[in-house]
């Protein structure tokens, strides 16, 4: 089992959808918030992805095309 | 002996040993080096200081490291009086930091030496970080130093210039095809996988204290007091943060004054997720896509950046973005007025530091120092337009036919 730190950015559109939850259910993942700030406008969640690496990726992928940006809880990796 | 004495999470409070781990396990911000000010109050002084190598190294005991030093010779870097600039633009007081003059010419060796001394000390045989050349140079020339071995990941497009200054050093280069996205998203992937020391991942705590020796020189060369102003680049947001603790520590140890330096960041315009969220008066900075000359500091999502921020607002500083075309200018306006060729990121910095005294947030009379972080020799592309020569044939009239009119007294 891998486990994998995100940053989902929910646009407006995309607030009142249960992407967390179809998440879980359609992939297999576990969802585990760990911070969050979500508002009627906009909202960001912290939060960590536990399940098979191929899972994960394809549940990433899913939430991408959904219009929710993904980044790792870390910040850039890539540097100056 | 390090005076190190723990990892202590930005946001939660919580305490981690000093281990090769970046986040909090319970709320995923970054763990912070905490240090025993009381004891290493007793040891440092202005006196001790002052006598010690002029590298950053003279700060040793300021530093978490319990081993043996890697040192390529890097910092205590000129703190030279701008005073051709300072006129250009409207400053009394102006001061530039020239980091440009370190052994890969950018800051990075300050972090790439203690990343990688920490890397030895917790046995490390392998050490890798993904770059857009800066970190990726230091990396590999201090790995080649060590012995250690080093991958070293960067986005296929990367400038010749900056694929030179990284592969010379013999590291195993891996471009990677895809955005620049793609390849964060990679080296993230690979910190769980490989026993590595990730320079800017797994030892970042330790990689961020470097620095903070950024912050002490400049207290040190101004005569043991820290600057009224401030104005550095924010990429990450990390160095912006470590110039402020490396000052807040000098004042703690007695060694400096009060600190009441109004700390002032400085984005691309194309890439800037903090000077959004200084300006929207926001607490979160929303991660955005980079679009900018500014490569070295096109950093979409900051993992520093809400600290940052913080420390923008309460020093009563600010933030600031500047255009591509303004980076240009300013680029060239340093080599002109100070004979410094910094890279983009030196543009920003000069192009802010303009903004900000025209819009009157920096008084004439302050005494404000500028950080450049990088030479413009690696990204020379950027202002490849400057080069328009007279041609000439190898005679004197051809000289006196094309040229005597810019010839005094002829």
């Amino acid at each position: 089992m891998a486990k994998r730190g995100v940053m989902f950015t929910f646009p407006t559109e995309m607030i009142r959808e249960p992407i967390i939850y179809n998440l879980g259910r359609r992939f297999d993942v576990v969802t585990n918030i760990r911070r969050a700030d979500v508002s009627e406008d906009k909202g960001w969640v912290v939060l960590e992805l536990e399940g098979k690496e191929e899972d994960i990726e394809q549940g990433i992928a899913w939430v991408v095309t959904k219009g929710v940006r993904v980044d790792p809880v870390i910040g850039d990796a890539l540097e100056g | 002996m390090s005076y190190a004495k723990s990892l202590r999470c930005s946001k939660c409070g919580r305490e981690y040993p000093l281990e090769p781990i970046n986040l909090c396990d319970f709320c995923f911000s970054p763990l912070e080096v905490t240090y025993d000010y009381r004891s290493m109050s007793e040891v440092v002084s202005r006196e001790a200081i002052s006598s010690g190598p002029v590298t950053m190294w003279r700060y040793l005991n300021l530093l978490p490291i319990n081993d043996k030093v890697v040192d390529l010779g890097t910092g205590f870097t000129p703190l030279i009086k701008a005073e051709n600039l300072g006129k250009e633009i409207g400053l009394d007081n102006l001061y530039i930091k020239n980091d440009c003059l370190n052994p890969t010419y950018s800051f990075k060796d300050r972090v790439v030496s203690v990343a990688i001394s920490k890397a030895m000390e917790f046995g490390f045989d392998t050490v890798a970080c993904a770059s857009t050349g800066n970190l990726s140079a230091s990396v590999a020339a201090h790995a080649a130093k060590t012995g250690l071995k080093a991958y070293v990941f960067v986005p296929a497009n990367l400038e010749q210039g900056k694929m030179v200054s990284t592969a010379i050093y013999n590291p195993t280069l891996i471009a990677v095809d895809g955005t620049y996205d793609d390849v964060s998203r990679l080296c993230t992937q690979m910190v769980g996988r490989f026993k590595w020391g990730f320079i800017n991942i797994n030892l970042r705590p330790y990689y961020a204290e470097g620095s903070k020796t950024l912050g002490y020189e400049v207290a040190e060369q101004l005569g043991w007091r820290a600057p009224d102003c401030a104005v550095a680049p924010a990429a990450s947001g990390l160095l912006f943060t470590r110039i402020w603790k490396g000052l807040n520590e000098l004042a703690m140890l007695g060694l400096i004054g009060p600190v009441n330096t109004h700390m002032y960041l400085t984005q691309a315009a194309g890439c800037s997720p903090i000077v959004n969220a200084f300006n929207a008066g926001s607490l979160h900075v929303h991660p955005v896509k980079p679009n900018t000359i500014a490569r070295s500091i096109a950093i979409g999502n900051p993992s520093d950046g809400q600290y940052a921020l913080r420390i923008a607002r309460e020093s009563g500083g600010g933030a600031c973005a500047a255009f591509d075309e303004e980076i240009i200018e300013a680029m060239k306006l340093l080599s002109q007025t100070e004979g410094i060729f910094a890279e983009t990121a030196g543009g920003v910095v000069i192009a802010g530091l303009k903004r900000l005294v025209d819009s009157g947030a920096i008084k004439r009379d302050e005494l404000t120092v500028a950080f450049i972080t990088g030479s413009g020799l690696k990204t020379q592309e950027a202002v490849a337009e400057v080069v328009s020569p007279i041609t000439i044939q190898p005679t004197l009239s051809s000289f006196i036919e094309n040229c005597a009119d810019s010839v005094e007294g002829y």
